[in-house]
């Protein structure tokens, strides 16, 4: 018994979908991070307890709003047919759009958390040494807040791969384009395949320790921005 | 202590009255919307009291065989019933078909499926919706009523799978899936398909989609249990499956 | 830069506190700002700095406009030729020295191999720490390097927040003389904040006081010192500062011969070389007044003038300001001497300094 060729085809699609998903989350969770740590605005409130939501919410109800918005006659999937990109629903590109949505916390909370723990005073001396606000962020901020960045890109990659819901919504398990690990699993377990299911489930398991393992190793806490 | 003691007595007594009086239903996913009414009826009729979970039959499977306290499954298909049976987890003697799926193509669109299904030859479809066969009877039909067509081969790179035929239903309501083989129960009220355009499969195309019912261990000593399968047989029952689009044996 | 080369006309309020300042500051040397903390002095500095995005007003700084808010005209921080030295010292602890200090260096057209030869890193002896982490230095040695990185990235003016106010009274101590060895070869001006009194007197060309955000005096150190009119005068540590230059050294009592403004001072000194800048401090309890020429005391120092001004501090207490040859020296005294010697402005009077310190 090991793992089928359909397994592994589930193993490289997921592997691709987090690795797209968390550069996609590190472009944009960091400007946002950026800003939740720094501003005065009082929708911060607002925006911050919408990038948490899906801490907090079912990801079949995050799955479910996806599969009404983006489909044919949802707002979204309008807009993407006008543009020529068909409908997201069941295709790779539209998974790693669920994805970013649903792994935005996992990023932009340790980011939002390394960049608030920058004292203000950093960037005041980089100021007064010719750093503009940009140079400044990418020399002074982006260095300090390394441990959230390390914290971020491990969180975002491992929810990625363990994410289900959502993708059981608006996925329709199609091989190597939607049916990821966490689907194969469900599959495995539903027809009974029993063997099969603990050949992947006890992979997923060992796989999400020793990231978790290696983020506490070279991470320690406290230092995590979490 | 004396206090204690009673208190234990009275609450012994409690929790024996409550099983007594109370069955646990498992019910397959599709057969949610007949089982409410049926439910009702049946505590109206005998003072029983239900409780009913709906969900994946695969998923009951593994949480009877893990303990799961069920005193009975309505299951969506007809194997799951008697591997419990086999394994010593359902009742010997209790199993029957309480319904029978009828298959139908649909679309919430009019117009777009015809009465024969020849859309599935000539339709100009991207997605095609379907619960997945490698667990669910319907999805299971859908494949054998393709293969039948001629069509399987053709159109199994249009596929999109719904874990469940629940799931297979709401890809195609949502339009996400222009069309899709659901249960004939999910767009049936009163006997008539109630929106879009549909072919109900002919029963000729694939083998029955038997759902099949059994009073498992955990509902051995529970009269309510026998009490439901029974009433579950009856004319009230049967008419009510019946209009929400379902065979009987 | 001419004479009035740094102009400051600014307000800025918060809730509880207001600044509003109009003030012209010399182009060369340094101008302390100094007050109690809550004057608002380390906030002027920020707003020379353009940190205060709130401040309204008028910034010029030889000749360049850093600010005109009637004029909607505001440079950002980094686009103003300024170099800041924070309390802290606010090193990049991810950086090394060395690239701390060519932060600011490349930043404004240097290379960064420049810094290993640059002439502040030898002024400030930081060579030996270049390959050092910020984290392991001690706080007189983080100061000095930011100091350098500072200078490095060749302001136009420079400020400093308190430098000295994160160390002990050793590392102080340690400390100043970079910071007066600085004073002797920058040629840029600079804006020092300091609530301490003597960092001022050693340090400073120029104060400005500050009090409730505003400033009551402005003007060269011998000036602002001597005047009575001020909340220095009142405490018991009222003193003026003397710029002299030895004038001879006498071996066998170990006594420097301090020449300022025709007067002559001998001060106990360290071996000095003649024709050395230094600074005097008198202060005026050490002061006292004769109406004759004292010639039986054992007090060295005895200069004559005239007093200037007369300000009664009851209960009992007079401070006097006394003119000597051009200079300022104030004396402390009783009301009852004051009676008793009938001395009123104008008269002339013979001060006897019973010490003189040299400030280094």
């Amino acid at each position: 018994m090991s793992f089928s060729a359909a397994d592994l085809t589930a193993v490289g699609l997921t592997l691709r979908l987090a690795g797209l998903t968390t550069v996609l989350l590190l472009l944009v969770g960091t400007p946002l991070a950026w800003w939740l740590a720094r501003t005065r605005s009082p929708a911060k409130g607002a925006v911050g307890a919408v990038v948490a939501l899906p801490l907090v919410l079912p990801p079949t109800v995050l799955g479910f709003y996806l599969l009404v918005t983006l489909g044919p006659n949802g707002p979204l999937g309008k807009l993407t047919t006008a543009l020529g990109l068909g409908t997201l629903p069941f295709t790779f590109p539209g998974l790693v759009v669920a994805s970013v949505l649903y792994s935005l916390p996992f990023v932009v909370q340790p980011l939002t958390n390394a960049f608030a723990a920058i004292p203000e005073r950093m960037l005041e001396a980089a100021a007064t040494l010719r750093a503009g606000p940009l140079d400044a962020f990418f020399h002074v901020a982006v260095p300090l807040a390394r441990p959230g960045f390390l914290t971020a890109m491990v969180l975002g990659f491992a929810h990625t791969v363990g994410e289900f819901g959502v993708v059981l919504m608006i996925g329709g398990n199609i091989p190597n384009q939607t049916r990821v690990i966490s689907v194969q699993i469900y599959d495995h377990v539903e027809a009974l395949e029993y063997a099969e299911a603990h050949w992947l489930a006890g992979g997923m398991l060992l796989f999400s320790f020793l990231v978790l393992l290696a983020l506490y190793t070279i991470n320690p806490p406290g230092k995590r921005g979490l | 202590m004396r206090t204690a003691h009673t208190l234990v007595a009275a609450l012994v007594l409690m929790v024996g009255a409550a099983h007594a009086d109370t069955v646990q239903v498992a019910v397959a996913a599709n057969f949610a919307g007949p089982v409410k009414q049926i439910a009702a009826d049946f505590e109206q009729a005998t003072g029983h009291k239900t409780v009913v979970s709906t969900g994946a039959t695969g998923k009951f499977y593994a949480q009877i065989v893990n303990g799961a306290p069920f005193d009975v499954l309505l299951s969506a298909d007809d194997k799951t019933p008697a591997k419990l049976e086999q394994e010593g987890h359902a009742q010997a003697g209790t199993r029957f078909t309480y319904a029978i799926g009828r298959l139908v193509l649909w679309s919430p669109k009019p117009g777009v499926v015809d009465g024969e299904g020849a859309v599935l030859k000539t339709g100009d479809f991207r997605h095609l919706s379907l619960a997945n066969p490698k667990v669910a009877p319907y999805g299971q039909a859908a494949v054998e009523t393709l293969q039948a067509q001629g069509t399987y081969d053709r159109l199994s790179p249009r596929f999109v799978l719904g874990e469940n035929i629940a799931q297979a239903h709401q890809f195609v309501a949502s339009g996400n899936a222009e069309l899709g083989f659901v249960a004939l129960s999910q767009v049936t009220k009163d006997g008539k398909i109630t929106e879009g355009s549909a072919w109900v499969v002919p029963l000729s195309m694939h083998a029955p989609i038997r759902q099949d019912a059994a009073v498992l261990a955990k509902g051995k000593d529970n009269p309510a249990a026998a009490a439901f399968l029974d009433f579950l047989k009856g004319d009230k029952a049967k008419a009510v499956i019946r209009s929400f689009g379902y065979d009987l044996p | 830069m001419s004479a009035a080369a740094i102009e400051l006309r600014l307000a800025l309020a918060y809730p509880g506190f207001a600044l509003d300042v109009d003030l012209a500051l010399p182009g060369h040397g340094i101008s302390a700002l100094f007050g109690v903390s809550g004057s608002g002095k380390t906030t002027l500095l920020r707003t020379v700095a353009g940190l205060e995005k709130g401040a309204t007003g008028r910034v010029v700084v030889g000749g360049e406009v850093w600010q005109d808010s009637a004029k909607d005209v505001f440079v950002p921080t980094h686009r103003r030729p300024l170099g800041m030295v924070f309390q802290d010292a606010a090193l990049f602890p991810h950086l090394s020295v060395r690239a701390n200090l060519g932060f600011g260096l490349t930043r404004s057209g240097g290379g960064a191999d420049g810094v290993a030869r640059a002439p502040v890193v030898e002024l400030l002896g930081i060579g030996h720490l270049l390959d050092r982490r910020p984290g392991t230095l001690s706080g007189g040695e983080q100061q000095r390097v930011a100091i350098a990185r500072a200078l490095l990235a060749k302001p136009r003016l420079l400020l400093m927040d308190e430098p000295l106010a994160a160390l002990d009274e050793q590392r102080k101590a340690e400390f100043l003389p970079w910071l007066e060895k600085l004073h002797d070869e920058l040629e840029i001006p600079v804006l020092y904040v300091s609530h301490a009194l003597h960092e001022v007197a050693r340090l400073a060309d120029h104060l400005v006081l500050l009090q409730d955000g505003r400033a009551i005096a402005a003007g060269p150190l011998g000036e602002v010192l001597p005047r009575l009119d001020l909340p220095l005068s009142r405490g018991e540590e009222s003193f003026v500062v003397v710029a002299a230059t030895v004038g001879a050294y006498d071996e066998r009592y170990a006594l420097a011969r301090l020449d300022f403004d025709g007067q002559t001072l001998w001060a106990p000194s360290p071996p000095r070389p003649t024709g050395a800048a230094v600074r005097v401090r008198i202060q005026a309890r050490d002061v006292s007044l004769a109406t004759t020429p004292q010639h039986d005391s054992s007090i060295l120092n005895s200069l004559s003038g005239r007093i200037a001004a007369l300000d009664e501090q009851p209960p009992g207490r007079v401070l006097a300001r006394l003119d000597v040859g051009g200079a300022a020296l104030l004396a402390r005294l009783t009301k009852k001497s004051l009676d008793q010697l009938g001395l009123a402005v104008g008269h002339a009077v013979h001060a006897q300094i019973k010490s003189v310190a040299l400030l280094d």
